[in-house]
């Protein structure tokens, strides 16, 4: 009865490990990361993380970007509702990922491989489990295969 | 610069002892680090932030004509100000660091070793190729405003405004209730030694309105809190107390004259155990020694029609005004410290101890309240039925150590359940049975009070109580109170009738502690006491500069540790003060003139009002001062024109490139 499933194997050097980058706002989610580690939890070492002052600094550019040069898949992290340090940063932030959804799906990305996700500096915990849901979701997308990498569009994320 | 063959970094990797070598290979990475481009000079070292770890910055800039910094180590928020100094002290611009978060991000949370060394090469490479971007920037320096808002006049409160005001300072002191302080006012006894709470408060709130540097307001709550620390703009709101605080002279006299003979309405200070009119004070010895009016009891409130015999015997002093108005003050201040405080837990939620519904069951704070010769019976143990209780049952861990309730130990229970149950017997010669899950007695004279409680012959059964009912087995149970609990020490469900019991509540957040949170802009546990900046390093401070914790409102404490903590929020706050200038990150954004079109994008998104459009030259203009650099706007800008001081574009495209250019 039980049957692994070929498709994706659960060990060995061959699985695919999704990388995502992470954009973290100062105050609040960088902070969760932080108590995640003297937390001493575990969680999946897939993801990197850019640090910003508010979740609002996080350019669409800098999400495009990421994909362009090869994340399978991007997460950005900001204060809950209403916690912003910098009062309404986070609120901006939404709006844009709303954007940024339509315009992600239009390119042919999946929903799953872009997140927004409010954690405050106290949950480590909801951090280890979005990272780590992030990352088996992804994995079970496989890669991002764009049809046109950074090069074809360089003139689109290149800064002056 | 950009990586234009000028650039030579200097790149260090921590060991930090075995919290970052014991999973990341740093040999390893220090080897690969050589290879990348830029980097002149890649070391590991046992722990960078030791003098000699920093010293070899310092060297290294001085011999190799290092121009960039990278060190891989723990956050930033720990050593990112010990390596800009270093830094510095080897006479580059500190801003031409970066530093690398490969402990709490990396080595701490992977276990995979290779997996995780792989992390710290992308977290390193992205950090190498951002530092080529980075330029020279000078911190702001403003100057701090002495003065300092204290927010709760509990002993906490009290103490850090004392300290603070005998240093010179200005102190406004904000508290809601009609008195200051707070919950050690309520208390009869103090642990271990017995002293009179009483006895050594009073005296500090006497302290505290004669002191001519404290500014104390009653009845007032902050609403408003802008700017940032060394410069706060602070609103309060008064709410009226129908008592014009300057012509009252304390003589209580309306208090005796008001129309109601007998106090007829719940008395809150009391907890609802004794009665109090509608004009009252809280008790004898509040601080300001005023009465104060309860608009929804009083008659001239409810009806207009009263006689007024208070207004009357009042005379000429004209003390009372009905038509008080709320009113706001506005004050500037450098920095706060939040001393807000605790409420006790709730007894009703947990419907099978019967509080609320059996009316001998008590909570700790009532008990206080009924033990003080200040209280409601006037320090007899007397029962709501008028009994005298012969025998008494204290239920330790009450809304604590509950996974149905609230996870943390209260931490003051044990010793305050102590107390009461010595004060009890020392009342009334009960017989009192303890019920502990465990007994926490860590503190000076703590371990000692306790076995002189057991010396003293009272009981102390090992099991939380399960249940309290009204329904005798046999006739000696008849009318008592019967606790059952399983005495997990011979292993057996027990029943022992007593005639009162007292429920030891534990400590929690207040209510509003979200809202107090989101005013100050600081942040919370995940149980809702205010979070500290480091649990071991900056007990007191805050992640927002400025705003210090002193008290419960951090955490469960007894009053020792209340009191030791305002003296430390107090002391920081006066190193604040005193280094007189407070130095800002230079993260703010500007703007590049010559690209910008005037399209006003930016201009509504600035929360502080930060960005102004200029007629004249059709662009927009950001005003430094009010920026406080959180980059919404530069992410907003079409044109780019928008930038970012330490949060470059391309400083952070060179991250993301980095980050993922090993595949």
């Amino acid at each position: 009865m039980p049957e692994a499933k070929p498709e994706t194997p659960a060990v060995g050097p061959k699985r695919f490990e999704p990388r995502i980058v992470a954009f973290f706002c100062n105050w609040c989610t960088y902070l969760a990361a932080d108590l995640a580690g003297t937390s001493r939890m575990k969680y999946a070492p897939n993801m990197r993380v850019i640090r910003t002052m508010c979740s609002g600094r996080v350019d669409p550019q800098f999400v495009l970007d990421a994909f362009a040069h090869g994340a399978d898949g991007v997460l950005i992290g900001g204060c809950h509702p209403g916690d912003c340090h910098y009062q309404e940063g986070n609120y901006k932030a939404l709006r844009r990922v709303h954007l940024l959804k339509r315009l992600l799906r239009e390119m042919g990305i999946e929903e799953e491989r872009f997140r927004l996700e409010w954690i405050s500096a106290a949950e480590a915990d909801r951090l280890k489990t979005a990272v780590n849901d992030m990352v088996e979701k992804v994995r079970a997308l496989g890669p991002l295969r764009l049809e046109t990498t950074a090069e074809f569009f360089p003139e689109e994320v290149k800064v002056a | 610069m950009n990586g234009n063959g000028n650039l030579r970094v200097g790149l260090y990797i921590c060991h930090c002892g075995t919290n970052i070598a014991g999973t990341i290979d740093v040999k390893a990475v220090a080897a690969w680090g050589e290879t990348l481009p830029g980097v002149v000079v890649s070391r590991e070292y046992k722990y960078m932030c030791s003098d000699p770890g920093q010293q070899l910055i310092v060297d290294d800039v001085r011999e190799q004509h290092l121009n960039r910094i990278v060190v891989a180590s723990c956050s930033p928020l720990l050593h990112e100000q010990t390596f800009r100094g270093a830094t510095a002290k080897a006479g580059l611009n500190p801003f031409f660091f970066h530093m690398v978060n490969v402990r709490e991000h990396d080595s701490w949370v992977h276990e995979d070793k290779q997996a995780a060394t792989e992390k710290a090469k992308d977290l390193i490479r992205a950090a190498v190729r951002r530092v080529a971007f980075h330029k020279p920037l000078e911190k702001k320096r403003v100057p701090i405003h002495p003065d300092v808002l204290i927010v709760g006049g509990g002993i906490a409160g009290i103490h850090a405004a004392l300290t603070l005001a005998n240093a010179g300072k200005h102190v406004y002191l904000v508290e809601r209730e009609p008195t200051i302080g707070g919950h050690m006012a309520k208390f009869d006894k103090t642990f271990p030694t017995l002293d009179c709470a009483a006895c050594i408060l009073t005296p500090k709130m006497t302290a505290v309105k004669k002191h001519p540097n404290i500014t104390l307001w009653t009845l007032s709550d902050v609403t408003q809190i802008e700017g940032y620390v060394g410069n706060f703009t602070v609103t309060v709101k008064r709410h009226p107390r129908y008592i014009i605080e300057d012509l009252c002279v304390g003589c209580l006299e309306c208090i005796e004259a008001c129309v109601y003979k007998q106090a007829k309405y719940p008395d809150e200070f009391n907890l609802g155990l004794g009665k109090r009119k509608p004009i009252y004070i809280p008790f004898p010895q509040a601080v300001p020694q005023l009465p104060v009016i309860d608009r929804e009891t009083c008659i001239e409130f409810k009806s207009g029609r009263c006689k007024k015999t208070c207004v009357e015997v009042c005379g000429d002093r004209k003390a009372i005004d009905f038509k008080q108005q709320e009113s706001t003050e506005t004050i500037n201040v450098g920095s706060v410290i939040l001393a807000t405080g605790f409420q006790v837990f709730d007894a009703r939620r947990l419907p099978y101890y019967g509080y609320g519904k059996f009316p001998n069951v008590y909570t700790s704070l009532e008990a206080e309240r009924l033990i003080n010769a200040a209280g409601p019976t006037q320090g007899e143990v007397i029962l709501r039925d008028g009994r005298k209780p012969k025998t008494v049952g204290i239920l330790h861990c009450i809304g604590s150590r509950d996974e149905n309730t609230n996870r943390w130990c209260s931490r003051v229970c044990c010793m305050y359940s102590l107390k009461l149950a010595h004060l009890i017997k020392e009342h009334t010669g009960a017989e009192i049975f303890n019920f502990y899950i465990d007994i926490r007695t860590p503190g000076k004279g703590f371990e000692e009070f306790y076995q002189r409680l057991l010396n003293e012959g009272v009981h102390f059964i090992r099991g939380k109580g399960a249940e309290i009912n009204t329904w005798p087995l046999d006739p000696s149970e008849e009318g008592k109170l019967i606790i059952r609990v399983e005495d997990t020490l011979i292993g057996k469900i027990r029943r022992i009738p007593v005639d009162m019991v007292v429920l030891s509540v534990g400590l929690e957040p207040h209510a509003d502690a979200g809202d107090v949170r989101r005013l100050f802009n600081i942040s919370c546990s995940s149980e809702g006491w205010f979070l500290e900046r480091h649990p071991k390093l900056a007990p007191v401070n805050t992640f927002t500069d400025g705003i210090f914790l002193a008290g419960c409102c951090q955490g469960p404490k007894d009053i020792p540790d209340s009191v030791a903590q305002a003296g430390a929020a107090a002391a920081e706050s006066l190193a604040l003060i005193d280094s007189k200038f407070v130095e800002l990150e230079p993260n703010t954004a500007y703007i590049l003139e010559e690209a910008c079109s005037g399209c006003k994008t930016c201009i509504p998104l600035c929360p502080y009002s930060a960005i102004s459009f200029v007629e004249a030259k059709k662009k927009a203009e950001i005003n430094e001062a009010l920026c406080k650099g959180c980059g919404t706007c530069v992410a907003a800008c079409p044109s780019g024109s928008i930038r970012q001081n330490l949060f470059e574009d391309e400083e952070i495209f060179e991250e993301i490139k980095g980050v993922l250019a090993h595949a």
